[in-house]
C-alpha cells in the first residue's frame, strides 16, 4: 500500500505545467516587496555606526529606552490581568450580547490611537467622566503622567490580547475542563490547573503581540500623555522630536525599535510568521 | 450504596427516558447502537448534561441537585482525556488535590494506585508519551482517586487496538470486580459488556428495550439490534402450543408455549440442501440465496424467503452445493436448535 499510495496520492508538485511565470503578477509582487524592505534597509544604510554605541548611550536615549521598557511590560501587565478574563468571558460564558462586546472589544485595534487618546482624556482627563471624580475623591490624576502612558498603551493593545487569548479558548478541548468537573474542581481551579496550562502558548503569544504594540504606541500616548521628558516621552515619542534637530539621534532610537520588533518576530515565527 | 434514578433528557428530536436501578457493586453495562442516548445518559449521571426532568439519588441521597464537581463520581472518557500538560501522577493526583488533600499525600495516594494499575514506573511520564493501553490504566486511576461511590465508564475499551483490547478487558473486570461503589458502563461492544456487566441494559432511541443478565440477553434477545449483536436470527410471531407462526412458517422448538413469543436459532443451526432432504426435519423452507459474505471462518449466506435468516456453512459446503446468489435452496433448523420464549 505505502509505495501505491505515495504515487498516486501525492498533489502535483511544483509550478503549474504551464510554466512561464505571468509578469502582471510577478512585477506589483517584486515592487510590493522593495517598498516594504527599502525602508529598512535605508535604516540600517544610514545609521551612524560607528557612533551608535555612544548615542545609544546618551542619558536621554537611555531615559527613553528604559521608560519604554518598563511602560510596555506593565501595560502588558495590566493586559494580561484584565484581558485573560475577558477573553474567557467571551469564549466560555454565554451572555446576551456577547458578539456586541466581543465587536466592541476590537474597535481599539482599528481605531486611529490618536482618537483613542482624545477619547481617554475626555473619559479620564482632569474634567472627564471618571477623571473628575477621580481627582476629587483619591487625588489622582492620570492626564500627563507615566500611568497615563501605561493606560494608552494598555488601551490600545489589550484588543491584541484578548483575541490571540480568546482563540486560543475557542481552541482548547473543553472536554478536558469537563473532565476536571468529573474530578471535583470547581469552575475556578478548572481555569487555574487546566484551561490556563492547556492555552499557555496563545496567552504567550498575545502578550508578546500586546507587548511590541505597547511599545510601539505613539497617538494615544502623545495626545493622552503627552511627551515630558523622563515620565512620558517613550522611544517612539523621542524618535518623532529627535527627527526635527537630531535625525542620527533619531536613527539609532529606530534601529533599537527595529531590533525589538526582529525579536519579537523571530519568538513568534512559529506560531505567526511561518505558513501552515 | 446503590443508584436508583430516572433520567430524562430532551432534546429537538430526540428523548431519552430511562429509569434505572443498580446494586452496590454492581457492574451495569448500557448497550446500544450510535445515538441510542447511552453517552447521554452517563454525561446526564455525571452532571455534564443537564436532565430535562427526573431524578437520581445515591445511597438515598439525591445527586441530581448537585453540580459535576459536587458529585461523588469518578469517570473515565472514551479518549481518557489525561491533562496533556500534568504527568500520570499529577492527572491521578488530581482529583485527590481537588478534594482538599496536601500534595505530598495525593502524591502518595496517587502513586499506589498507579502500582495497583502496573504503571508504577511511568508515573513522571506525560500523557503523549503513554501508549493506549497505559493511557487508559492512567484514567481508570485517576477516577477511582476521587473514592467515588459511582463510576462512569464511557466506552472504556474503544480507542484500543484488538490486542490491548483483551489485555485491558480482563484487567478492568478484575478492577470493577474490587470497586465496591456502583459502576455504569456505555458500549456498543457486545463483547465487552458480556465480560465487564453483571447486567446488561440495551438502550435504543433513547428508551430500554431488554435488560438482564449478560447470558440470558444472549439467549433470549428481544430486538433485532439485540440479535445482531449476539448473533442469532429472531423472529416475532404467535405461539399455538406445538410451535411458533412466523408469517407464514410454522417454527417448533422445544418449548411448548402459547401467545406472542420470539423464536431465535444461531446462523449455524441451519442446513442448506439443494434438493429436499428426506427424513423431513421438523423446521423446513423453500429459501432464496440473497448473498453470500466470508464470515470468520466460515461462510454466511443470506436467506430470504418465508423468513430471512443467516446460514453459516463452511467453505467446504458453498462448494459441494454449489451456492450462487438468486439460486433456490432448501433450509432447515432442528426443533432442537430453536428456541422461544413469550414476547
Amino acid at each position: 500500500m505505502g509505495p501505491r499510495r505515495g504515487l498516486t496520492g501525492r498533489r502535483p508538485a511544483g509550478r503549474a505545467a504551464s510554466g512561464r511565470l505571468p509578469w502582471v503578477l510577478v512585477l506589483p509582487a517584486v515592487l510590493g516587496l522593495v517598498f516594504l524592505v527599502l525602508p529598512l534597509a535605508g535604516l540600517l544604510i544610514r545609521a551612524p555606526w560607528p557612533t551608535l554605541l555612544a548615542r545609544l548611550a546618551e542619558p536621554h536615549v537611555l531615559e527613553a529606552l528604559r521608560l519604554s521598557l518598563v511602560c510596555a511590560t506593565v501595560a502588558t501587565a495590566v493586559c494580561l490581568l484584565l484581558g485573560v478574563p475577558l477573553a474567557w468571558l467571551l469564549a466560555r460564558v454565554d451572555f446576551p450580547g456577547r458578539r456586541l462586546v466581543r465587536a466592541l472589544v476590537t474597535v481599539p485595534l482599528v481605531l486611529p490611537p490618536v482618537v483613542g487618546g482624545v477619547a481617554l482624556l475626555l473619559v479620564l482627563g482632569r474634567r472627564g467622566l471618571v477623571g473628575q471624580w477621580l481627582e476629587a475623591t483619591f487625588g489622582i490624576t492620570l492626564p500627563f503622567t507615566t500611568a497615563g502612558v501605561i493606560i494608552a498603551e494598555a488601551f490600545v493593545a489589550m484588543p491584541f490580547l484578548v483575541i490571540s487569548v480568546e482563540g486560543a479558548l475557542r481552541g482548547a478541548d473543553q472536554r478536558f475542563e469537563e473532565a476536571a468537573a468529573t474530578l471535583g474542581a470547581s469552575r475556578w481551579t478548572i481555569f487555574r490547573r487546566v484551561t490556563l496550562p492547556l492555552i499557555m502558548p496563545g496567552v504567550v503569544a498575545g502578550a508578546v503581540l500586546c507587548w511590541a504594540r505597547a511599545l510601539g504606541e505613539f497617538g494615544a500616548t502623545i495626545t493622552f500623555a503627552g511627551n515630558f521628558p523622563g515620565t512620558t516621552r517613550t522611544m517612539p515619542l523621542a524618535v518623532y522630536l529627535a527627527l526635527e534637530t537630531e535625525p542620527e539621534a533619531a536613527i539609532v532610537l529606530s534601529l533599537v525599535l527595529l531590533a525589538v520588533s526582529v525579536i519579537v518576530l523571530a519568538s513568534l515565527r512559529d506560531r505567526w510568521v511561518s505558513a501552515p | 450504596m446503590s443508584l436508583r434514578g430516572r433520567l430524562i433528557v430532551t432534546r429537538p428530536a430526540f428523548r431519552l427516558d430511562l429509569t434505572l436501578e443498580v446494586a452496590p457493586g454492581e457492574v451495569v453495562a448500557l448497550l446500544g447502537p450510535n445515538g441510542a442516548g447511552k453517552t447521554t445518559a452517563l454525561r446526564a449521571l455525571a452532571g455534564l448534561t443537564a436532565m430535562s426532568e427526573g431524578q437520581i439519588s445515591l445511597d438515598g441521597q439525591p445527586l441530581h441537585v448537585l453540580a459535576a464537581e459536587q458529585r461523588p463520581i469518578g469517570m473515565v472518557f472514551q479518549d481518557y482525556l489525561l491533562f496533556p500538560h500534568l504527568s500520570a501522577l499529577d492527572n491521578v493526583a488530581f482529583g485527590p488535590r481537588c478534594q482538599g488533600v496536601a500534595k505530598a499525600e495525593a502524591r502518595r495516594t496517587a502513586a499506589a494506585l498507579l502500582e495497583r494499575v502496573g504503571l508504577a514506573g511511568h508515573a513522571a511520564a506525560k500523557p503523549r508519551q503513554l501508549s493506549g493501553g497505559q493511557a487508559q490504566r492512567v484514567a481508570l486511576a485517576r477516577a477511582l482517586a476521587v473514592r467515588p461511590r459511582l463510576l462512569l465508564l464511557d466506552e472504556p475499551l474503544a480507542a484500543l487496538d484488538a490486542h490491548t483490547r483483551l489485555e485491558i478487558r480482563s484487567e478492568l473486570r478484575r478492577h470493577l470486580a474490587d470497586f465496591d461503589g456502583v459502576t455504569v458502563l456505555v458500549t456498543h461492544d457486545p463483547l465487552d459488556a458480556m465480560v465487564l456487566a453483571d447486567r446488561l441494559i440495551v438502550i435504543e432511541h433513547g428508551a430500554i428495550v431488554q435488560q438482564g443478565a449478560p447470558g440470558e440477553v444472549a439467549r433470549r434477545p428481544r430486538t433485532d439490534y439485540v440479535a445482531r449483536l449476539v448473533g442469532l436470527n429472531l423472529y416475532r410471531g404467535v405461539a399455538d402450543g406445538t410451535g411458533v407462526k412466523v408469517g407464514e412458517l410454522l417454527l417448533h422448538s422445544s418449548e411448548h408455549l402459547d401467545g406472542a413469543a420470539f423464536v431465535a436459532f444461531p446462523p449455524a443451526a441451519v442446513a442448506l440442501y439443494r434438493t429436499r432432504p428426506d427424513g423431513s426435519p421438523r423446521n423446513l423452507w423453500r429459501a432464496r440465496i440473497d448473498g453470500i459474505e466470508r464470515h470468520g471462518d466460515n461462510v454466511r449466506v443470506h436467506l430470504d424467503g418465508p423468513i430471512a435468516a443467516f446460514a453459516d456453512i463452511t467453505p467446504a459446503a458453498v462448494a459441494d452445493l454449489d451456492l450462487t446468489p438468486g439460486q433456490q435452496i432448501w433450509a432447515s433448523v432442528k426443533a432442537t436448535e430453536t428456541h422461544a420464549y413469550p414476547a
